[in-house]
């Protein structure tokens, strides 16, 4: 247990310094300090998963300070608490830029919020950094999508599946919880499936409302489709809170990961914080990073965590190594533009190259989707993952899906001259539309 | 003369006996060194295999060891060890006399990996080495695994050990996985027509999975038998299916009693609208880790006995914090519904704040105790033991409060304060007091709901917030004041909701229900069971 009534008072204590201290900064602040907006919901249902992301910022930024800053000014982090609630997103990002100058906003985790922030970033003209796995199907100008896209988790883990060392995977259950995210996931991976051959009776996809939490059904559901005498696999992009009692019901009804495996794409470190692993050891799930990765970068990066957060039980996961890339490479794009105009460091992101956690670089590339390795991991007995297999080289994000018939056709190019989120080739036009 | 010869030829007899199994020791331990030079995971179990396929009982210590990831290469002479998890270090054993040999800190060994489809094969592979074991159960696996992977090489060893079986259910298992071997075998087709009937006895969802591909691949009478003998399983399962719901939607119910019965107490007798209600459940639940987290660093031998320790604490704490939301707050309020409604979602707001600052924003661990985990079998339908001891603990709750409320002092109190509280003034009864005790006991049922649904759900401080809408539509549905109304309006919910999700799927299972209570609130606003009486005026 944190915490006890001492440490609380202290917190309370300098949260009251800390707005005298702030009323009095904005005179100073606009000259030599640079502003990093920090936009992830610190309370709500979501609090659960950003929190974690604000303080990696936090640490991040304490760090690079600790450097001499960035074109010899000190960073300054603005926190801000959306609360879960996803217009207020935008309002708060309207207020990062409009009112505390941010240089750039390091925030969302939900697709719902970062749609929701999209058209006050291009109105207002500045910088987002999205750290979290999403459906694809997007490529704005003002965004930095540093999680991973469809292609660079979903097909190689269904690919791993389908493969010897996957179990030659012929069934397949996608339970999915219901929004956008699972539901367009869930459209590409049933495509693919089918350009590889599945017939559509071994596609069975289901889905459950958000923190979902009486999981019998649907278990025997998949218990019953995985006895039709083929191999079977689940692929979850079930979200958050739900996967608890999702794992726990599987755990009791006896289903092991030799006969039935399941591959999430939403599961990570910090959601086996709450489980007793003990009868999940073997359930997959795909990263582009796992906390167990063995790299000298990775175990300087959790040792710091760990100083920073005073906590060594503290996990690290995916979407803070995520958050880990791209401050770096927006660092590396200020200092090679020699500004923190949003302009040109859009302009000059675009072939930046920084080292990521798992021993290679990551590069931002023209449709401002990044390069990163896909992990498999099966779930161990003391909550963290172990790789059983990686791809080859780095893959490249793509935005638009090339298994949709809506979006196989669409490009996205931000450099100059086609400077183009949605290149139709076909039609030789910019302005396609994707699915969702 | 004789006898020194007898002793001398007894001796020969003996070393005779014990080389070869020297030398098989010696080879199998060259074997086992052989997992050092494998790269990856096909080498990895092409070791495996060859181990097993020796056929000696001393190679289950390597190979469980592999498969649950505790096999160790030393990095300076590349021998294998099997390892045991000693605090810091690990303790190195010999893998086959399992004799303590060295130990080692982490970063001198290699842990050998294993993936899902190595751990299988090893499970197959143990299958038949673990035919003759002493313990029944680990019989009953092989036979268990061994029905799963039919293999016509099976056969002869399943002979054997049907022959040798004493334990009926598990020679009955040995029989349905012989059965299996057979029907992949090239035995004659009245051998696989026994089969077929031995199998569909079984009557499960694995026998219709093999018999399914015996229909796909066999012909003639094999194939009619497998026919027929699927529609017969396909019935059945029909019915278990249909019991299967029921039990899912009693279970749902006994998480809907549990999780309203406390509401029922605070809106449905004192009428108080509390939308802090879903809170004072995580309190109880987040009692639950802490006595847990005390129980593990202090005492981990009571671990079994945590949830029994976590009841009256966690009844404490919610009771208090209820106490303490009536003094507070909601005694300046009775009579305002909508400002009693603003207030406590406040304060709801506040108390999940206040968890998160304190124990951070993330899942809690709370642990199953033994008697909680797994499942057993009623027939083809599966019961998991958490479930069941929550249906047992909920109606536990239900009765304890009905005798409370029918047949104490303190309940007939409360239900005079409820029926007409001036009438109740007047003849002694100290109505502020009845109401502070009466809300905290609401509130304390609550906090025992939680120690239950830790066990089923999240640990964070959203926990109450998927319960609250849940549990004023129990309440309302049930009829508001009446506990039997709950107690009906839970189950019927429950069952309800558990019949539509197969066919309509849990997104709109969910609004179906909805949409039926609505329409039912509409014929009767009061609910299944209307409060007759004074106490419907006032």
């Amino acid at each position: 247990m944190r915490g006890n009534f001492s440490t609380i008072t202290k917190m309370f204590s300098a949260g009251v310094i800390a707005a005298g201290l702030s009323m009095s900064a904005p005179a100073r602040a606009a000259d030599d300090t640079i502003k990093v907006g920090i936009l992830h919901s610190l309370s709500g249902t979501m609090a659960i998963s950003e929190t974690t992301l604000k303080d990696v910022m936090l640490m991040l930024i304490e760090e690079q300070n600790a450097k001499g800053g960035l074109l010899g000014k000190k960073l300054e982090a603005v926190v801000v608490d959306p609360a879960s609630n996803w217009p207020l997103f935008a309002e708060k990002a309207r207020e990062l830029i409009s009112k505390d100058k941010v240089a750039a906003v390091f925030g969302c985790w939900t697709s719902v919020s970062r749609k929701s922030v999209l058209p006050v970033f291009s109105e207002l003209d500045n910088i987002l950094f999205y750290p979290v796995q999403y459906e694809g199907e997007e490529s704005e100008r003002n965004v930095f999508y540093t999680g991973a896209a469809p292609n660079q988790q979903a097909i190689p883990a269904v690919d791993y599946l389908m493969s010897a060392d996957g179990g030659s995977v012929k069934r397949w259950v996608l339970e999915g919880t219901d929004y956008v995210y699972p539901r367009t996931t869930n459209k590409i991976l049933e495509a693919y499936l089918k350009s590889k051959g599945v017939p559509a009776e071994d596609i069975m996809v289901n889905y459950t409302p958000f923190g979902f939490s009486d999981w019998q059904t649907e278990v025997s559901a998949i218990k019953k489709f995985g006895s039709a005498g083929k191999k079977t696999a689940v692929v979850s992009t079930v979200n958050g809170d739900a996967n608890v009692p999702f794992y726990k019901e599987l755990g009791n009804q006896g289903i092991k990961a030799e006969d039935i495996p399941v591959m999430a794409f939403s599961v990570g470190e910090e959601e086996l914080a709450g489980l007793d692993t003990g009868p999940l050891v073997g359930h997959l799930a795909a990263w582009n990073y796992f906390e167990s990765v063995d790299t000298p970068e990775n175990k300087k990066f959790i040792d710091d965590w760990h100083k920073f957060i005073k906590n060594d039980k503290r996990t690290t996961n995916d979407p803070m190594e995520a958050h880990y890339i791209g401050f770096n490479m927006w660092v590396k794009a200020v200092e090679k533009a020699g500004t923190t105009d949003p302009d040109k460091v859009i302009d000059a992101m675009v072939g930046v190259s920084v080292p990521n956690l798992t021993g290679g670089y990551s590069t931002m590339m023209p449709n401002h989707h990044i390069t990163k390795p896909v992990l498999i991991g099966e779930i161990q007995a003391d909550g963290q993952f172990e790789t059983v297999s990686q791809t080859p080289g780095l893959v490249m994000g793509d935005e638009w899906s090339d298994y949709l018939p809506d979006s196989k056709n669409l490009i996205s190019d931000w450099r100059a001259p086609l400077s183009c989120g949605n290149f139709n080739v076909a039609t030789g036009k910019c302005g396609g539309k994707g699915t969702n | 003369m004789t006898l020194l010869r007898a002793i001398g030829m007894m001796l020969l007899l003996t070393m005779a006996s014990l080389l070869p199994s020297k030398a098989a020791e010696a080879d199998l331990r060259a074997t086992i060194a052989k997992f050092a030079a494998a790269t990856n995971f096909s080498g990895t179990e092409a070791v495996a295999r060859e181990l097993a396929a020796s056929g000696d009982p001393a190679v289950e210590r390597p190979l469980s060891a592999l498969a649950e990831g505790n096999l160790y290469i030393r990095k300076a002479d590349s021998q294998v060890f099997v390892g045991n998890d000693a605090g810091d270090g690990i303790e190195l054993l010999d893998p086959l006399s399992g004799e303590k040999a060295a130990d080692a800190a982490k970063a001198d060994l290699t842990k050998i990996k294993v993936n899902n489809s190595l751990r299988r094969t090893i499970r197959d592979a143990l299958g038949t080495l673990t035919l003759r074991a002493k313990d029944a159960s680990v019989r009953l696996a092989a036979a268990a695994t061994m029905f799963k992977t039919p293999d016509a090489a099976n056969i002869e060893p399943l002979d054997a050990a049907i022959a040798a079986e004493t334990e009926p259910a598990v020679k009955a298992l040995f029989e349905q996985a012989r059965a299996a071997s057979v029907l992949v075998s090239d035995k004659p087709e009245a051998d696989k027509l026994a089969a077929i009937s031995v199998i569909a006895a079984r009557g499960d969802r694995d026998a219709l999975s093999l018999l399914t591909s015996v229909e796909a691949n066999a012909q003639g009478a094999a194939k009619d038998a497998a026919t027929a003998a699927i529609g017969h399983i396909n019935s059945t399962l029909a019915l278990w299916d249909a019991g299967q719901n029921i039990w899912y939607g009693i279970s749902l119910g006994s998480v809907l009693l549990l999780a309203a019965i406390g509401l029922a107490i605070t809106f449905g007798v004192m009428g108080v609208i509390n939308m802090a209600h879903g809170e004072m459940v995580m309190l109880g639940a987040y009692t639950t880790f802490v006595v847990q987290q005390v129980i593990r660093t202090s005492f981990p031998g009571l671990f079994d006995w945590s949830l029994v320790i976590a009841l009256p604490l966690a009844f404490l704490v919610s009771a208090l914090v209820g106490l303490a939301i009536e003094r507070g707050i909601i005694r300046f309020l009775y009579g305002r519904p909508l400002e009693t409604l603003l207030a406590t979602w406040g304060v709801s707001l506040i108390l999940q704040q206040a968890v998160r600052t304190i124990f951070g924003p993330t899942n809690q661990e709370v642990g199953n105790p033994t008697w909680m985990s797994g499942s057993f079998d009623v027939g083809q339908l599966a019961i998991t033991w958490n479930r069941l001891w929550i249906l047992v603990f909920a109606l536990m709750v239900f009765a304890v409060l009905l005798y409370v409320m029918k047949r104490t002092p303190w309940g007939l109190q409360m239900r005079a304060v409820t029926a007409n509280r001036r009438m109740a003034a007047s003849m002694g009864i100290r109505t502020p007091w009845v109401d502070a005790l009466t809300f905290a006991l609401g509130s304390g049922i609550a906090g025992i709901a939680g120690v239950a649904l830790s066990q089923i759900d999240n640990v964070s401080p959203n926990l109450g917030r998927g319960y609250i809408i849940d549990s004023f539509m129990v309440v309302v549905f049930g009829g508001v004041g009446n506990l039997w109304g709950t107690l009906v309006g839970a189950f019927s919910l429950g069952i309800v909701n558990k019949f539509l999700e197969p066919y309509a799927g849990a997104v709109l299972g969910k609004i179906v229900v909805l949409v039926l209570i609505i329409l039912f609130i509409q014929k009767r606003p009061r609910g299944l069971f209307a409060l007759k009486g004074r106490a419907v005026e006032a």
